[in-house]
Order: structure tokens, then C-alpha cells, then sequence
């Protein structure tokens, strides 16, 4: 069949909301624009890990520990989940893996910020994953079933992380004068660069837009950030703290908040490598996997050697 | 040609994007599985998703880890993906044609009177 007419029933398929599956024809650059997407969002999950793995031991109580250990190991359950799908796309593990390390891959520059005190483990929960979340509900419909199929999982489980954030918040909102203030500054440090992960504005593009024609995505940036800041702009009343933005304001006749302007040169140096902590980061990872090797091998060998052991049992 | 030109979360541009590398041999990777869970006695097992693990015994440790870290399951199936046969979606047309036109197959095929409506 011509590659057009490929192209077409392709086309047609996305416009019936029939979902892509791994052994279907697909354009070229649909497998890489997924590959490319499915990858960065893994790579996100798994470095997200180091921010918060930062408190584990210092969280202030057994119950915080155990809590914040469950959402740690969550978000590597995530990126498993995530790296699976990219992989039917015909990419191996240890590829994207490599690709991280070496710096080539990209991962979201949220968390190439640091993680200060207590009350940022709070404002990550509730505004990092609250800003994730609105992007992930919209992806459970995303067009590469694979990719869907691991938003559904993600998403089920995302709703105690943004719960359990909120709550440290509320708890510090509540407390002592100091508590109070160190609530505050999380906010004030982590609002900006969490609307910074919803991308550049969507007046930022020219071209037709392929993704949501493919319905790899469905909302624009815009969209999505409005969603969110309308939503953390009511909640944030609850804590009794402010939203570090003069200009935030109901707008009645948009039935929307207006906000400030982002300062978008501080995006693209984080981006390009320039941020608080993205040597850090990739340092971080490099060093466990280089330190997780032996322990791979002897996996692979241990596993060798039972396989010899029954071949010899059953001749 | 370069299509995607709007840049999402989760979708930052790269000088080479990652994207480009296509290969399935790897030297060094664990073997993948397939994953099926069965949630409670007396349903089926269901295939949960895929994972990475050097033999059965630690495909079945790493999938309680991944995949019922919430109840989920009772019980865990575990195959290595390359012993799974699939069928060829190029030829679903041909493979199902079969049952296409036998629509007397379905009991809303029969019209029945009300009073006996709920057979």
C-alpha cells in the first residue's frame, strides 16, 4: 500500500478516536514525536525521585517518612511504567537510559530546582504534581494507547500526592509563626517554575500544530495553565497564604484569573542547563547507576547459572 | 520536514531529538515481561503491563513492586514477552471477516413479543 494511503487510514483511525497500538502502522515522525514524549516524561519521574529522596531521612516524622518513601517509590513505578510504553515503540531501555545520562534526553526543569526545606516537599506535592496532573488527566486520551494505558495507572495514583502535599502545607499554615513563613516561601519559590511546566505560550508557535492533530495532545499549553492557576488561585485560600503575583486577579468577563507575565528567559537558561541543580541531577543519577551495576550483573549471572543448572537437570 | 514545532511539558526540543534511535537488540538489557494480574479470586488474570528482570522469580518480586503496591492483585502471572504470539493488525480484516455477517449470533437479533421480552 502507498505510504499516502497509509497515512490516510492512520489519519482516519485518530479522527474515530480509535486508539494507535504499538503493532499498527504509524508515520515516522508519529513514532518519534511519542518516542520523544513518552521518554522525557519517564526521564521526569525518575529524576523527580531525587528532589524529594532528598528528605526521606530528614522528613519530621515516622509518619512523613513512610509517606513520602511511598511517593518516592511511586514516581519510579511511574517512569517504569512510562519507560515500558516508549520501549514498544522500539526503543530499548538502556538507550533512553544512556541518553539521560549523557545529557542528549531532556527531563521537566521543575525539577532542576532545589528542594530547601520541609515545606517544599508540601508546595511540590500540590503545585508540581497539581501542575502534572493536569496535564496527565489530559493524556489518559491520548491517541498511542500504550501511552494512555500508562496515564490511567499514573493518574490513579497521582491524586494522594497532590492530597498528601497539601496537607503538609495546611498542617505548617496552621502552626507556629516560623512554620507559617516557611510555608509562605515554598510557595513564593516553587509558583513560577511550576507554571513554567506547562511550556512556552501557545503564541509561540506559527505552525499548524501536528500534535493535536494527532491527538498525541489535546489542550494547549495556554489552556492547561489557565486550568491550573484558576485552580490553585481558590485553593490557596484554604491556607490562608498568598500567591506571589500582583497581578492575579478574577477576571469575570474571561470567567478566568488573570496573572502576571513568566519570566520566560529563566525557562530557557534552566532548560538549556543553566538552573539551580541540573548537574546535580544528572550527577546524581549517573552515580546510581554506575553504583547499581554490580548489582545488575550479578542478577544476569545469577540468572545464567540457574538456567545452565536446570538444562543440566532436565538431560 | 519538521512537524512539531509547539513545545509542550514534556516535550522540549533537543538538538538531536531523542527520539531518532531505533533498535530493539541490546546486549545488556534484562529480558522483558509481560505482566497479567488477577485482581481477585474468580476473575481472570489481566495483563497489567511489561517489566524488565533477569529471570521469573524477580519478573514476579519486581511486578508485586510495580504493579500491587496498592491491593491490586492476589496473584501474578509472568511471560516473557517473546513467547507471546500476536496477531498481525494488517490482517485483521481478513482474520475476522468471518464472524462480520453472522449477526444471528446476537440475541437482539430475534424479536420477540414483551411479555417474553426478558428471555
Amino acid at each position: 500500500m502507498p505510504v499516502q494511503d497509509l497515512e490516510k487510514i492512520f489519519q482516519q483511525k485518530i479522527d474515530e478516536e480509535i486508539k494507535i497500538e504499538p503493532k499498527d502502522w504509524m508515520p515516522d515522525a508519529y513514532r518519534k514525536t511519542n518516542l520523544r514524549q513518552i521518554s522525557q516524561h519517564a526521564h521526569s519521574e525518575v529524576v523527580g525521585m531525587l528532589p524529594e529522596g532528598n528528605w526521606i531521612t530528614r522528613a519530621p516524622s515516622l509518619k512523613r517518612k513512610l509517606i513520602l518513601l511511598a511517593k518516592v517509590q511511586d514516581e519510579g513505578g511511574h517512569g517504569l511504567y512510562l519507560y515500558s510504553a516508549a520501549e514498544t515503540l522500539g526503543m530499548s531501555r538502556e538507550e533512553m537510559i544512556n541518553d539521560l545520562h549523557s545529557g542528549k534526553a531532556k527531563y521537566s526543569s521543575i525539577f532542576n530546582y532545589p528542594t530547601l526545606t520541609w515545606a517544599d516537599i508540601g508546595a511540590i506535592g500540590w503545585l508540581v504534581d497539581g501542575a502534572a496532573i493536569m496535564n496527565q488527566v489530559m493524556l489518559t486520551r491520548t491517541s498511542y494507547g500504550a501511552y494512555a494505558r500508562a496515564m490511567v495507572r499514573i493518574c490513579k495514583e497521582e491524586s494522594f500526592h497532590q492530597r498528601q502535599g497539601f496537607e503538609i502545607l495546611l498542617v505548617l499554615s496552621r502552626g507556629s509563626k516560623e512554620q507559617k513563613e516557611m510555608c509562605q516561601d515554598a510557595i513564593n519559590r516553587w509558583w513560577w517554575p511550576s507554571l513554567m511546566m506547562f511550556g512556552p505560550k501557545d503564541s509561540e508557535s506559527t505552525n499548524s500544530d501536528q500534535s493535536m492533530k494527532w491527538k498525541i495532545k489535546r489542550k494547549s499549553n495556554d489552556e492547561l495553565r489557565q486550568n491550573f492557576i484558576d485552580m490553585i488561585a481558590e485553593q490557596i485560600k484554604t491556607l490562608g497564604m498568598k500567591l506571589p503575583d500582583d497581578k492575579l486577579k478574577w477576571n469575570e468577563e474571561r470567567k478566568h484569573y488573570d496573572f502576571g507575565e513568566i519570566n520566560w528567559d529563566e525557562f530557557w537558561q534552566v532548560v538549556k542547563g543553566n538552573g539551580p541543580c541540573n548537574k546535580q541531577r544528572l550527577d546524581a543519577r549517573r552515580e546510581a547507576w554506575e553504583n547499581g551495576e554490580w548489582v545488575r550483573d550479578a542478577a544476569a549471572a545469577y540468572a545464567k547459572k540457574r538456567a545452565a543448572r536446570q538444562k543440566d537437570k532436565a538431560a | 520536514m519538521n512537524f512539531i514545532r509547539k513545545f509542550y511539558y514534556g516535550d522540549i526540543p533537543e538538538d538531536k531529538a531523542g527520539g531518532n534511535i531505533v533498535s530493539k537488540d541490546s546486549k545488556t538489557d534484562w529480558p522483558l515481561w509481560e505482566v497479567f494480574i488477577r485482581s481477585k479470586q474468580g476473575l481472570d488474570h489481566k495483563h497489567a503491563g511489561s517489566l524488565h528482570a533477569a529471570d521469573a522469580q524477580m519478573a514476579i518480586e519486581n511486578a508485586r513492586d510495580v504493579y500491587t503496591r496498592r491491593m491490586e492483585g492476589e496473584s501474578i502471572w509472568v511471560v516473557e514477552s517473546k513467547y507471546i504470539i500476536a496477531s498481525n493488525p494488517d490482517e485483521a480484516g481478513e482474520l475476522y471477516e468471518p464472524a462480520k455477517d453472522k449477526i444471528y449470533r446476537h440475541p437482539t437479533f430475534y424479536n420477540l413479543p414483551d411479555e417474553v421480552n426478558h428471555m
